[in-house]
C-alpha cells in the first residue's frame, strides 16, 4: 500500500486539474483576506448600516428557512413517497429556482405578490402589502432556498426508504407517529445538512431580493444588498462586510459536515 | 480519458480566446467606457464616428459610472471614459487615468416619474411627502440618490422612499410595473423608459443640475483618436443628439454638480 | 379457520389462496421469485392486491375485486411481521425498539415497558436493552426484531426468511428460540429452507411460479414431494418416531441411529431423523461390520435424476449410479437393504 496511486484510487494526473479546480476556489477567499482593512475592521462592522445589514440577514434568513421547513418537509415528504405519474414535472418544475438566475425569481414573485400580480391584487384589497417589506425579502430568500431544503430531504428519504416505515405500521403505528418516531428521525442527517443549505442559500440571496424586495436600510436591505451598494462609494467597507458573509457560510459549511460526518 | 481531457481543454482554450479575438482583429478599436444613462446618444455617436473613421470600430461598455471607474482602477483597457457626474471623474483624475483635463459634455436634471396611469395622482414634489405614496428613490450612496436628496433638501421637502435602491434601472422598473407611485430619475431615464411611465417636470429641478465630463484614458491606444471622440461628443453634432435624448447643455450648470 | 387468504397480484404474476388454523404454523416453500414475500405483503396489508381477500378470525382485512373495496390500514390488522433484514430503527435502542410497538397503541409508558421487557427476558436479550442496533452481532439484531413485533402482540406473525441473512453458526439458536416462540401462534413462515419448514411449521405449501403447486402436512410433502420445486429441495429421507435409547425408534419397532441436532430431545419425546438420499448406499444383502442403520426395503422405484438414480423403498429414497443399479440389477419389487451410517443421520425433536 506504499503506492498512493492505489490507495487513492485515482490516476495521478487527476490531481493536477484537481488542484487547480481547488485553488480556483480557494484564491478568491485569499483575496479578500488580503484585501480586508483590518485597521478600519471593527468601526466598519460597527457602524449602523452595517449592524441593521447583518441583523436584518440573520433574522430573515432565519424566518425563511422556517418556512422552508413548514413548505418544504412535506413537499419533500409527497415527491419521494407517491407514485403519482406527473410527480415528475412537478418535481421539475419545483426545483426550478434552483437553477433559475435569482433575478428570474424575482421578476417573477414581483408578478405574484407585486401590486398588479397575480395574488397581489387580491392582497392588496385585503389590506396585506408584501412589496418593500421585510416579508418581500423572506419571500425571495424562501423562492430561492426551498429547492435546497427539499432536494437534499428528498433524497434522504429515498435513501432511506420506506422499509423502516412498513415495519413500524405492522407494529401497529400510525401514519402520524410513523413520521414523527421513525421517518424523521431515519432522515435527520439529510434534514440537517438541507436546513443549513437553505439556511446559507437564504443569507447570501441578492438578485431576487433587490428585484422584488428594494432595499431600505433595515428594512429590506440585508447583507449582501449593503455590499454591493457599499461599494459605490467605499469599496473596502464592502470588502471587510464580504469576509462576514464569508465567515458566515464558511461557519455554516462546518456545522453542516460535522452533523453529516457525526451522523 | 487523457484525450477526452486533452480535448477538452482545447475546446475551452478556443472558447475563451474565441471571444476576445474576433472583436481584436479588424483594424482600429476604440473602446469607450460610459455611464449607463448614455447608452442611447452614443450609441448613435458611435455610429457617426465609425461613418467618419472607416476602418475604426467603436466599443462601449455602458455601467455604473463608479462600476466603471473601479475597472478602469484595475487596469481595464479603455480610450474614452464618459462620468455620469462630477465625483467619480474625480477619482479617474486622482489616479492619474486621465489623459486630458476631463470635459463637461451635458447636464442632467431630475424628473418625478410616475406610472403612465398615474394612480397616486401625484403633481409636484410637494405630493411626494404623503405617507401614502409608495416613493422609490436611488440610494444616497449613487449620484441620481444624491441627486435627490439635494433635490429634496433645496425644495423643503422630507422624502421617506419605501425602497432606496441601487441603480435608476431599479427605480423606474418598480415604477412601471406599477409596484412604486413615483420615483425620482433623470429627465434622460423617463425619455428611454418609454410608454409605460410617465415623466412631471420638476420646477425646484434646475437648483440641481448633475454635469457629465468626458476624458480620453492614459491607456488609450490611439489618443489622437480618442480625442477625436470627446471632440465629437462636445461638437455641436453631439450635442443635438444628446439634446434629442433629454440632455441639457454643458453650461446649463448653476453652480452645482453631482 | 383462523386466517384464509386468496390473492392475485397481476404485475407480480401471483394468484393464491390458502389458509392457516388457528395456533398453527404454515411454511410457505418456494424458489426465489415465486412470490412468496408478495403474499405475506398482501396479508400484512402493505400490498393491495388486484383482487382478493384476506379474512382473519372472521374479520375482511382486504376485500377487493368486484366493486369491493375493503384495505384495513397495516397499522389496523394486529399482523407482526419479520423479514431477512431486522430492520430495527437505528435512532432508538433495544429497549426502545421493543416498546415501539406497544408505545404506537398508545400503551401507558410504564405499561409498555413492562411488556417489554417481560419479551426481552423471555428472548435472553435484557443485558443488551441498553445497546444501539448497531452494536448488536447479526443474530442478536434477529433476536431483538422477533421480540419487537411480539410486544406488538399481533394476532398472526408472518415471517419472511427470518433467517437467511444470518451466519449459518448462529442459524440453530434462533431456529430454537422460533420454535419456541411458534408453538402455539398462528404464523406464516416464507422460506426455502427445508430445515425451517420442518422444524417449525405443522403444513407447508409450495409456490411455484405465483401459484401453489402442493400443499399439505410438513412430512408428507418433504418426503413424498410431487412438485419439482419441493422434489429439488426436500427429497429427504424424514423417519419419525420417539427418543429412546439414544435412538429414534420407529412405531413399526425400527431404529435409527444418528446424530441429535443442537438440543437432544428427551426421552420418549417426538423426534424426526433426517438424512440425504445421497448418504444412503443401497445393498442386496445386508453387508458385514454390522452397520447400525441397515433397513431391509422392497423397491418401489428407480427414477432417473441428474447425474445418478434415485432409488425409493420402504419410504426412503437412496442415490445410486446407473452403474450400480445395473450391476444389482435394482428395479421395482426387488428386495434391498438401506444404509446409512449413523454420523450421515441427524436427530431433530418434533414436539
Amino acid at each position: 500500500m506504499s503506492d498512493p496511486r492505489s490507495r487513492l484510487g485515482v490516476p495521478r494526473w487527476i490531481l493536477l486539474p484537481a488542484l487547480l479546480g481547488a485553488g480556483f476556489v480557494l484564491l478568491p477567499l485569499v483575496a479578500i483576506v488580503a484585501r480586508t482593512p483590518w485597521g478600519r475592521f471593527g468601526e466598519l462592522l460597527t457602524s449602523q448600516a452595517s449592524q441593521d445589514a447583518l441583523w436584518l440577514s440573520l433574522r430573515t434568513a432565519t424566518a425563511s428557512t422556517l418556512l422552508c421547513l413548514v413548505l418544504g418537509v412535506p413537499m419533500a415528504l409527497v415527491l419521494a413517497r407517491s407514485s403519482y405519474r406527473l410527480l415528475g414535472v412537478v418535481r421539475s418544475l419545483v426545483l426550478l429556482p434552483l437553477v433559475l438566475p435569482p433575478v428570474v425569481g424575482g421578476i417573477a414573485l414581483l408578478y405574484t405578490f407585486g401590486r398588479r400580480g397575480l395574488l397581489g391584487q387580491t392582497m392588496e384589497v385585503l389590506g396585506i402589502q408584501v412589496a418593500f417589506s421585510t416579508a418581500a425579502v423572506v419571500l425571495a430568500q424562501t423562492f430561492v432556498a426551498l429547492p435546497f431544503l427539499v432536494v437534499s430531504l428528498e433524497g434522504a428519504l429515498r435513501t432511506a426508504g420506506e422499509r423502516y416505515e412498513a415495519v413500524a405500521a405492522t407494529l401497529g403505528a400510525r401514519p402520524t407517529t410513523v413520521l414523527r418516531r421513525v421517518t424523521l428521525p431515519l432522515v435527520l442527517p439529510g434534514l440537517v445538512s438541507g436546513t443549513v443549505l437553505a439556511f446559507a442559500r437564504a443569507l447570501g440571496e441578492f438578485g431576487a431580493t433587490i428585484t422584488f424586495a428594494g432595499s431600505l436600510q433595515g428594512r429590506t436591505r440585508t447583507l449582501p444588498l449593503e455590499i454591493y451598494l457599499r461599494r459605490e462609494t467605499d469599496a473596502e467597507g464592502a470588502v471587510a462586510l464580504s469576509l462576514v458573509l464569508v465567515v458566515v457560510a464558511v461557519l455554516v459549511i462546518g456545522v453542516a459536515g460535522q452533523r453529516r460526518s457525526a451522523l | 480519458m487523457r484525450r477526452t481531457a486533452a480535448a477538452l481543454v482545447a475546446v475551452t482554450a478556443l472558447l475563451l480566446t474565441g471571444c476576445s479575438g474576433a472583436a481584436d482583429d479588424p483594424g482600429d478599436v476604440l473602446t469607450v467606457y460610459a455611464a449607463s444613462s448614455l447608452t442611447a446618444p452614443f450609441t448613435e455617436l458611435g455610429g457617426q464616428f465609425e461613418a467618419e473613421h472607416p476602418g475604426v470600430t467603436v466599443r462601449f461598455s455602458f455601467a455604473g459610472s463608479s462600476d466603471l471607474v473601479a475597472q478602469l482602477q484595475e487596469g481595464a483597457p479603455a480610450d474614452v471614459f464618459a462620468s455620469a457626474d462630477q465625483a467619480t471623474m474625480d477619482k479617474l483624475t486622482a489616479d492619474d487615468l486621465a489623459a486630458s483635463a476631463p470635459v463637461p459634455f451635458a447636464t442632467n436634471t431630475l424628473e418625478i416619474v410616475v406610472p403612465a396611469d398615474n394612480p397616486a395622482g401625484i403633481r409636484s414634489l410637494a405630493d411626494l411627502e404623503s405617507t401614502e405614496v409608495r416613493l422609490v428613490v436611488c440610494a444616497p450612496e449613487v449620484p441620481c440618490g444624491a441627486a435627490a436628496q439635494r433635490l429634496a433638501e433645496r425644495a423643503g421637502v422630507t422624502l421617506t422612499p419605501v425602497s432606496e435602491e441601487q441603480k435608476v434601472t431599479d427605480v423606474l422598473a418598480k415604477v412601471s410595473s406599477g409596484e412604486a407611485d413615483a420615483g425620482l430619475v433623470y429627465v434622460t431615464d423617463v425619455r428611454a423608459a418609454g410608454d409605460a411611465v410617465r415623466g412631471i417636470e420638476v420646477p425646484e429641478a434646475g437648483s440641481v443640475v448633475n454635469v457629465y465630463p468626458i476624458a480620453p484614458v492614459t491607456t488609450a491606444v490611439d489618443p489622437s483618436l480618442a480625442q477625436e471622440f470627446v471632440d465629437l461628443v462636445v461638437s455641436d453634432a453631439g450635442q443635438r443628439v444628446l439634446s434629442r435624448a433629454g440632455f441639457g447643455p454643458p453650461d446649463a450648470t448653476s453652480g452645482d454638480s453631482g | 379457520m383462523s386466517l384464509e387468504l386468496t390473492a392475485s397480484v397481476g404485475d407480480r404474476g401471483v394468484d393464491v389462496a390458502l389458509e392457516v388454523a388457528d395456533g398453527e404454523t404454515l411454511a410457505v416453500l418456494g424458489p426465489n421469485g415465486a412470490g412468496k414475500s408478495t403474499l405475506l405483503d398482501v396479508v400484512a396489508g402493505l400490498l393491495r392486491p388486484d383482487r382478493g381477500r384476506v379474512v382473519l378470525d372472521g374479520r375482511a382485512l382486504t376485500d377487493v375485486g368486484d366493486g369491493r373495496d375493503v384495505m384495513v390500514p397495516a397499522y389496523e390488522r394486529s399482523v407482526g411481521l419479520l423479514a431477512q433484514d431486522p430492520l430495527l430503527f437505528p435512532h432508538l435502542d433495544v429497549r426502545g425498539n421493543v416498546t415501539f410497538g406497544p408505545r404506537s397503541r398508545r400503551t401507558p409508558r410504564r405499561e409498555a415497558r413492562a411488556v417489554a421487557d417481560r419479551w426481552l427476558g423471555d428472548l435472553e436479550l435484557t443485558d443488551l436493552a441498553d445497546r444501539r442496533p448497531a452494536q448488536l452481532s447479526g443474530g442478536q439484531r434477529q433476536r431483538v426484531a422477533l421480540a419487537r413485533a411480539l410486544a406488538a402482540d399481533p394476532r398472526v406473525l408472518l415471517l419472511d426468511e427470518p433467517m437467511a441473512a444470518l451466519d449459518v453458526a448462529v442459524r440453530p439458536a434462533l431456529r430454537q428460540t422460533l420454535r419456541h416462540v411458534l408453538a402455539d401462534r398462528t404464523a406464516v413462515v416464507v422460506t426455502h429452507d427445508v430445515l425451517d419448514a420442518l422444524l417449525l411449521a405443522d403444513r407447508v405449501v409450495v409456490v411455484e411460479g405465483g401459484v401453489v403447486v402442493e400443499r399439505g402436512p410438513t412430512t408428507e410433502v418433504l418426503t413424498q414431494p410431487r412438485s419439482g420445486f419441493a422434489a429439488e429441495i426436500a427429497g429427504l429421507n424424514l423417519v419419525s418416531g420417539a427418543w429412546r435409547d439414544d435412538a429414534l425408534e420407529t412405531e413399526e419397532g425400527l431404529r435409527i441411529v444418528g446424530e441429535p441436532a443442537e438440543a437432544a430431545p428427551a426421552p420418549g419425546e417426538a423426534a424426526v431423523a433426517v438424512f440425504p438420499p445421497s448418504a444412503v448406499s443401497v445393498f442386496l444383502t445386508a453387508p458385514g461390520g454390522s452397520p447400525r442403520n441397515a433397513v431391509d426395503v422392497t423397491i418401489t422405484s428407480v427414477e432417473p435424476q441428474a447425474g445418478h438414480l434415485r432409488v425409493r423403498g420402504g419410504g426412503l429414497s437412496a442415490d445410486v449410479t446407473p452403474r450400480s443399479v445395473a450391476e444389482l440389477g435394482l428395479a421395482p419389487g426387488v428386495r434391498a437393504v438401506f444404509v446409512v451410517k449413523a454420523t450421515e443421520v441427524t436427530v431433530y425433536p418434533r414436539s
